[in-house]
């Protein structure tokens, strides 16, 4: 039923910039991939040319061993909700679940009744049961997403292809059918790709994850990898919160203000770079080597923790670090701290 | 007993100011333009006496010109509703030179005075004008036929079906058709089954219309219509013969029959509507 996923040198321009820079990557049967990256990244046009709604200038997208381009729509069997979710509004929920099954050629259409069974396991499945009659102008936004799921699950799509799934409704709803997606994916187990803005929505979903940036992919991995190992500054600066501390390298130590902070182990720079530091991996400490010193400038309450921002002499901005034990340095006290893990570009 | 308590409250509470000026203001516009006049035309016709009524009323040319009224009309409509489609499809979904200019053309019949218009189909579709010679060439006649008032009505009918569903198809979403497309749809099947059951709202707004202003249209049709008594004439003249005659009380029975059919016909239609506009939600 699944199929491996293949994106081979995928380029596409539009007017005046490039969307798609040599994209390649494979999506094996049943995985969940989130392609993640800022507005203008290019995500969205490499779903569409996976869906065959876009055509790429260079490149192949195939589904298995086979090239889509010789592929109808109809034959690729693409399952695709849109992020406005394009449900038929003269068509009452039943219908808009039943057309895919209903548009195939006279041969392969199924009898009314499997079509009636199969959309009552859909909306079972959608957990949409009893609201078969109602239009897409009396549904809320989380009922239409799910009946737009729905729809593209009932054709038996070999791919199932989500833009931006979740990106028009409101955060309490967001979470619940995040969880929810996650469920289903594990019971059904279609090859998935999906388009998205939201880091945590990425994090938190996909098997792995791909961050675009400027049309190129920056990064692919599982979601540890991409948030513990970035591979680049825009990773690391576009994942997360992150310090970005100006330092210099040399002997195997980055140098803030001509002191020692950083003991950079294994990561080969030499001469001036950035130090990325998240707030969890700054610690406070007495004073000892590679510490930074600094005035507690505020404290703000971080859901369950609390954030530090410290003002250090040479740093423009403010370093942030989160507080793991319940005392408190005041506002205005020198502190020393620690970095305890960090990433050099 | 407390006056208070019995008090009805015909609106409700609302924090928009200024409805009674509002409201009073439109219904005094609302009589004074249409109300009382039309008051007037009902006083007129019953003063000719149930007795005369019914008989101007059943006379068979007072039905001929009815039923040519209102049946070119409904015709007329229905080729607009087609036509105003293919126009406004064409206008919203390709882009190509000289779209604009069509486009501007089409507000052309609003602007137009229909005597102009009249003259202008006549003379084309005239025995001796360039279609009515080649239609007279195959055996047919257009103009002073009623077929003739058909043409007029199209003419001027046009724009309205055009200018309703224009804005309805620019609105509807490429996604709707993407969607379609990807679960299998042939082009025909997302056409019929999608595209044009959304538009059908402001379709059959732009058919009431077009309806609505063929019933009474009279400048451009009497050009073209030949106006022979049982055959080419329309209601409208009907009235305007009996003013010259000074029958206002025969004017005004003609005027107030169809004033009634237009107005039921217009409010079923409206029903209608509403009801499709109701299930499609926000249209």
């Amino acid at each position: 039923m699944s199929v491996t996923l293949v994106i081979d040198q995928a380029e596409k321009q539009f007017d005046i910039y490039p969307a798609l820079r040599g994209v390649s990557f494979t999506v094996e049967p049943g995985e969940l991939m989130a392609l993640l990256g800022p507005s203008g990244s290019g995500k969205t046009t490499l779903l569409r040319a996976i869906a065959g709604l876009e055509q790429l200038d260079h490149g192949r997208v195939l589904f298995d061993d086979v090239d889509t381009r010789r592929l109808s729509l109809r034959e690729r069997r693409i399952g695709f909700v849109f992020q406005s979710y394009a449900l038929f509004k003269n068509m009452n929920v039943f219908e808009n679940i039943a057309f895919g099954l209903r548009a195939r050629p006279r041969a392969k259409r199924p009898a009314e009744a499997d079509i009636r069974r199969r959309v009552g396991d859909l909306l079972d499945l959608v957990q949409l049961a009893g609201l078969e009659k109602r239009f897409p102008a009396q549904l809320s936004g989380g009922q239409r997403q799910r009946v737009a799921l729905a729809r593209a699950l009932a054709i038996e799509p070999s791919v199932l292809l989500l833009d931006e799934p979740f990106g028009a409704l409101d955060a309490k709803v967001r979470k619940d059918l995040r969880s929810w997606l996650r469920e289903l994916h594990g019971r059904t187990g279609h090859t998935t790709v999906f388009v998205t803005h939201d880091q945590e929505e990425a994090l938190e979903l996909a098997d792995r994850v791909a961050i675009l940036n400027l049309g190129a992919i920056e990064q692919i991995g599982s979601p540890d990898a991409v948030y513990d190992q970035p591979e680049s500054a825009f990773v690391c600066e576009f994942l997360g919160e992150t310090n970005k501390l100006p330092v210099h390298i040399a002997g195997g130590q980055a140098f803030f203000e001509d002191m020692p902070v950083f003991r950079s182990n294994g990561q080969n720079h030499l001469g001036p770079a950035s130090l990325y530091v998240r707030p969890q991996h700054i610690k406070l400490v007495d004073n000892g080597p590679l510490s930074l010193q600094g005035v507690v400038a505020h404290i703000r309450r971080n859901g369950a923790i609390r954030r530090l921002e410290v003002a250090v002499k040479g740093y423009a901005r403010r370093l942030e670090l989160d507080l793991a034990s319940a005392v408190a340095p005041a506002v205005g006290e020198r502190v020393a701290m620690k970095i305890t893990a960090g990433h050099i570009f | 007993m407390s006056l208070v308590a019995s008090e009805v409250r015909w609106r409700k509470p609302s924090i928009l100011p200024g409805f009674g000026l509002a409201f009073g203001l439109t219904l005094s516009v609302m009589c004074l333009i249409v109300l009382i006049p039309l008051a007037a035309l009902v006083i007129k016709a019953a003063s000719a006496g149930p007795a005369d009524i019914l008989a101007i009323a059943t006379s068979p040319r007072t039905l001929a010109a009815l039923r040519l009224s209102f049946g070119a009309a409904f015709i007329a409509a229905i080729v607009n509703a087609a036509f105003g489609l293919l126009i406004a499809w064409i206008l919203v979904r390709y882009r190509f030179p000289g779209r604009r200019l069509i486009d501007a053309a089409v507000d052309l019949p609003f602007a137009l005075p229909t005597a102009v218009a009249g003259i202008a189909l006549s003379a084309i579709y005239a025995p001796n004008g360039w279609v009515g010679s080649i239609a007279e060439a195959h055996g047919f006649k257009i103009a002073y036929t009623p077929t003739g008032v058909l043409v007029a009505l199209i003419f001027i009918g046009l724009p309205f079906v055009v200018r309703s569903v224009q804005p309805v198809l620019e609105e509807s979403e490429v996604d709707i058709e993407e969607a379609a497309a990807l679960l299998g749809a042939s082009r025909l099947r997302t056409i019929f089954r999608v595209i044009l059951p959304a538009v059908a709202p402001a379709l059959l707004t732009g058919f009431v219309l077009a309806f609505a202003r063929a019933i009474g249209e009279y400048g451009s049709v009497i050009f073209i219509a030949g106006n022979i008594p049982m055959i080419s004439e329309i209601a409208p003249l009907l009235i305007v013969i009996r003013l010259e005659q000074f029958d206002y009380a025969g004017a005004a029975v003609v005027g107030m029959l169809m004033l009634l059919a237009a107005f039921l016909l217009i409010f079923l239609i409206n029903l209608l509507q509403a009801w499709s506009r109701k299930r499609l939600g926000d249209v």
